[in-house]
């Protein structure tokens, strides 16, 4: 596993993953996002800000075909995950939500132990090896860094972890199925500062093994743990780039506005 | 003031004291019922009367009543002995009474015919007992046991001619299969079996023979009583069900007695049309029919509301099918009977009657009333419910979950059965509660379609295939309308009444807390307790 990542790695290097082009979506008659073109780098953290209802988390379900479950979504554009268009229709749609994974804003543990919200992924997939689980366990609980709380009660139930814990649970239910994106909406909007503090150092940790595209209504946090920001306004792309140069010396000026605090 | 309706103090008292009623209300309904259920079956104390035209009159007092206009007093007395008077109660006025005496040795029999018996013991015919006792009392008492020993004997006799019969009612049935098949073809089958069934016959009748001889024999051993009056009256220990003297009896013993009865009354056959004996056969028709029901209704209703919630495509069509499944839940249930009996009874049942046993035909096997046909009809009855509550609870997972779910790559399917059907399954036992205590309670669509006064046999049986679904059942709704309006003697039966009542609640109290603590088990697996 750790040769494979290696080499995914040495291949790709600092090569797109995932790029977007002139991708446009339509809720029934609301244009919600508008020719967005963007390419989101390996092993980097890539980060969305805007303001509320700006697409960001839209475009984020667009990667992963979760904006399927929307009946009235109609996308146009083409968004490429190492090279293969993720919009075709005959795409695995069950297979590409193995390789990318998402952890979402109000933490989603299911009613079953700690042990088997890590394995579900896998079984689904129809691993049920007994020693193959017990290592898939131990390895994400110990890349989520929660290991150490839980490891003495992995068979209670996940439903009693506090927010944060169950938070770092579902980043690391999400690792367990070995993906190549994670991506994360909004992942600490619910928590408190410690436990927020607790999931940036994980996302630091983390980027050297997955790509991490977050988004974020907290600038601080994006200007702290991302690599490349990309700023959204009314569905529309209106600035990318590497986030120091976002935050010190944007080229747009509703960028400054908005980083400044302006609006939004 | 004004503050004081702005607090909304008052409101909160309105809400408060409606609460209250319905609380007393539903309590009230269960003390009536008990108070005059659980005292029935007490052995109360045997009262003699003398009268002032120098009659007498032996028996319990039932009700004190006061005249408001002349403010005399009536008592009314079970005097029992229905095949001498005439009838159990009468009424007798207070002033006309000379006397009152509780006499130790007054006898309460309980009969298998004509009711309970009123009176004194005189002597014991015991031909062929050997009875060791010498007074009267005791002596009934041991000749009892002998002839209930005797009674037993003749069980295993009863045993094996019901075996016989229903044997060569087979034979019979197949006889007449080979017959419409073709005569010439099978007749060598034909006159094998005829022979057959000859024999079996033959071994039937002298089985029958020896039976009635013996019951013969056991009806000699009789006892003689007097009635109040001095009229003998002989009475056959077979008859007799219960013996007492509830005069001299302490109070332990009258407890014993008590939970006697109770044994009785969950155990036994019923006798006399239904207003004395047990209710065995109702209750056990009650529970299998529920049960029966549960597994129809629940799996089609949480299919149904899978498909409704989960895969049919949010429209004009799947809002006007929910819209007929709720109004479904409110048809009068006797339009269900109606339906079942047209359907289920005659279609279906009908049908199933031509193809696979028409040698019984014109007597019906399945085109008649039936267990089967009563669980199905209340199966639609309650689906609606099942549907309903799986509905909502599946609704009310939240949207997380399942995005959760498929986010790793579960397929829809996957998402529901590892993930929505577990946290649903509370909603689910709620729905499934609430189906069963409505199908407990509902008797007129069973009128319908299989409930009968009095089921010669149960739907369960020792013989092959065990269940037999094709079987009229009884059923406590339907005993508590038939004892209480349709018996012969209503005021006899009126304890009945109660007491079928409390049982009926009973049951569907015992169903639905057991159905519930399984859901709060569940609730506590599948429930958040973080915060």
């Amino acid at each position: 596993m750790e040769l494979n990542l290696t080499q995914t790695q040495e291949q790709s290097g600092n090569t797109s993953i995932l790029s977007v082009s002139d991708l446009n979506l339509h809720y029934g008659s609301a244009h919600a996002l508008k020719n967005i073109n963007l390419d989101m780098a390996c092993n980097q953290v890539t980060a969305f800000i805007g303001p509320s209802g700006c697409g960001k988390s839209t475009l984020l379900r667009c990667f992963n075909r979760m904006n399927d479950l929307v009946e009235s979504a109609r996308i146009d554009g083409s968004i490429r995950f190492n090279g293969a268009e993720v919009n075709e229709p005959s795409t695995d749609v069950i297979a590409l939500r193995r390789r990318i994974g998402m952890v979402f804003q109000q933490s989603n543990p299911f009613p079953k132990s700690i042990y088997e919200n890590i394995v579900y992924g896998l079984r689904i997939a129809g691993v049920n090896d007994k020693a193959t689980l017990d290592e898939a366990v131990e390895r994400s609980l110990k890349s989520a860094a929660i290991w150490n709380e839980v490891k003495d009660r992995l068979n209670d139930s996940a439903l009693g972890l506090s927010g944060g814990q169950a938070q770092r649970i579902c980043i690391a239910r999400a690792i367990a199925v070995n993906p190549e994106i994670i991506l994360m909406d909004e992942p600490c909007s619910a928590l408190d500062p410690i436990s927020t503090l607790k999931i940036e150092e994980l996302i630091e940790e983390l980027k050297s093994k997955y790509t991490i595209v977050i988004v974020t209504h907290n600038m601080q946090q994006a200007a702290r743990v991302s690599d490349v920001t990309a700023f959204f306004y009314l569905g529309e792309l209106i600035e990318a780039g590497g986030t120091r140069k976002i935050f010190t010396n944007p080229e747009k000026k509703q960028t400054e506005d908005y980083i400044t605090g302006r609006f939004g | 003031m004004k503050l004081f309706w702005k607090t909304g103090e008052p409101f909160v008292l309105a809400t408060g004291a409606s609460l209250a009623i319905i609380l007393v209300m539903s309590l009230a309904l269960v003390g009536v019922v008990m108070t005059n259920g659980l005292g029935y079956f007490w052995p109360r104390s045997l009262v003699k009367f003398e009268l002032k035209d120098g009659s007498s009159a032996l028996g319990q007092i039932t009700q004190l009543e006061k005249n408001p206009i002349s403010g005399i007093s009536r008592i009314q007395m079970k005097v029992a002995n229905r095949d001498i008077l005439g009838q159990d109660f009468r009424w007798i006025d207070e002033k006309e009474i000379t006397s009152r005496t509780v006499p130790a040795d007054a006898i309460l029999l309980e009969r298998r015919e004509h009711g309970d018996f009123f009176g004194f013991l005189t002597g014991v015919t015991a031909e062929g007992l050997v009875l060791s006792a010498t007074a009267p009392y005791e002596k009934l008492q041991q000749a009892m046991q002998q002839v209930s020993k005797k009674i037993d004997a003749t069980r295993t006799i009863k045993q094996q001619m019901s075996k016989l019969n229903n044997r060569s009612e087979d034979l019979r049935l197949k006889l007449q299969k080979l017959e419409y098949t073709g005569k010439e073809k099978n007749a060598a089958a034909i006159t094998e079996l005829t022979a057959e069934r000859e024999k079996e016959l033959t071994e039937f009748n002298a089985l029958n023979e020896q039976a009635t001889a013996t019951q013969a024999d056991i009806a000699k051993i009789t006892a003689q009583f007097s009635d109040v009056t001095g009229a003998v009256k002989d009475i056959a220990l077979v008859d007799i069900v219960t013996l007492q003297r509830p005069n001299s009896m302490s109070f332990f013993a009258k407890c014993g007695a008590y939970l006697e009865r109770v044994r009785e009354l969950l155990l036994d056959d019923p006798r006399e049309s239904n207003t004395e004996g047990g209710l065995f056969p109702a209750i056990f028709g009650t529970v299998m029919m529920v049960l029966l029901m549960s597994v129809f209704s629940l799996p089609f209703g949480v299919v149904a509301a899978i498909y409704l919630r989960e895969y049919a495509r949010d429209g004009l069509m799947t809002r006007m099918v929910r819209i007929a499944v709720n109004n479904l839940a409110g048809v009068p249930s006797i339009v269900y009977g109606v339906f079942g009996l047209g359907f289920f009874v005659y279609g279906v049942g009908g049908s199933i009657d031509r193809l696979f046993f028409p040698e019984r035909l014109p007597t019906p096997t399945f085109g008649t009333g039936g267990i089967l046909w009563s669980s199905l009809t209340l199966a639609l009855l309650t689906v609606p419910v099942v549907i309903v509550a799986t509905e909502e609870s599946l609704a009310s997972i939240p949207k997380g979950i399942r995005e959760g779910s498929l986010a790793l790559g579960a397929t829809k399917f996957q998402t529901l059965t590892r993930i929505l059907l577990p946290m649903a399954t509370p909603g689910i036992m709620t729905g499934l509660i609430l189906s069963m205590a409505r199908a407990a309670g509902e008797v007129a669509p069973l009128m319908i379609v299989g409930v009968v006064k009095l089921a010669p046999t149960l739907p369960f049986d020792m013989n092959f295939p065990f269940f037999h679904m094709d079987r009229k059942f009884m059923h406590l709704g339907f005993h508590i309308y038939d004892v209480g309006f349709q018996s012969p003697n209503v005021e006899a039966a009126k304890p009945m009444v109660y007491v079928t009542t409390m049982l009926l609640l009973a049951i569907v109290i015992v169903a639905s807390s057991t159905a519930i603590h399984l859901r709060n088990r569940m609730r506590g697996k599948y429930t958040s307790s973080t915060f």
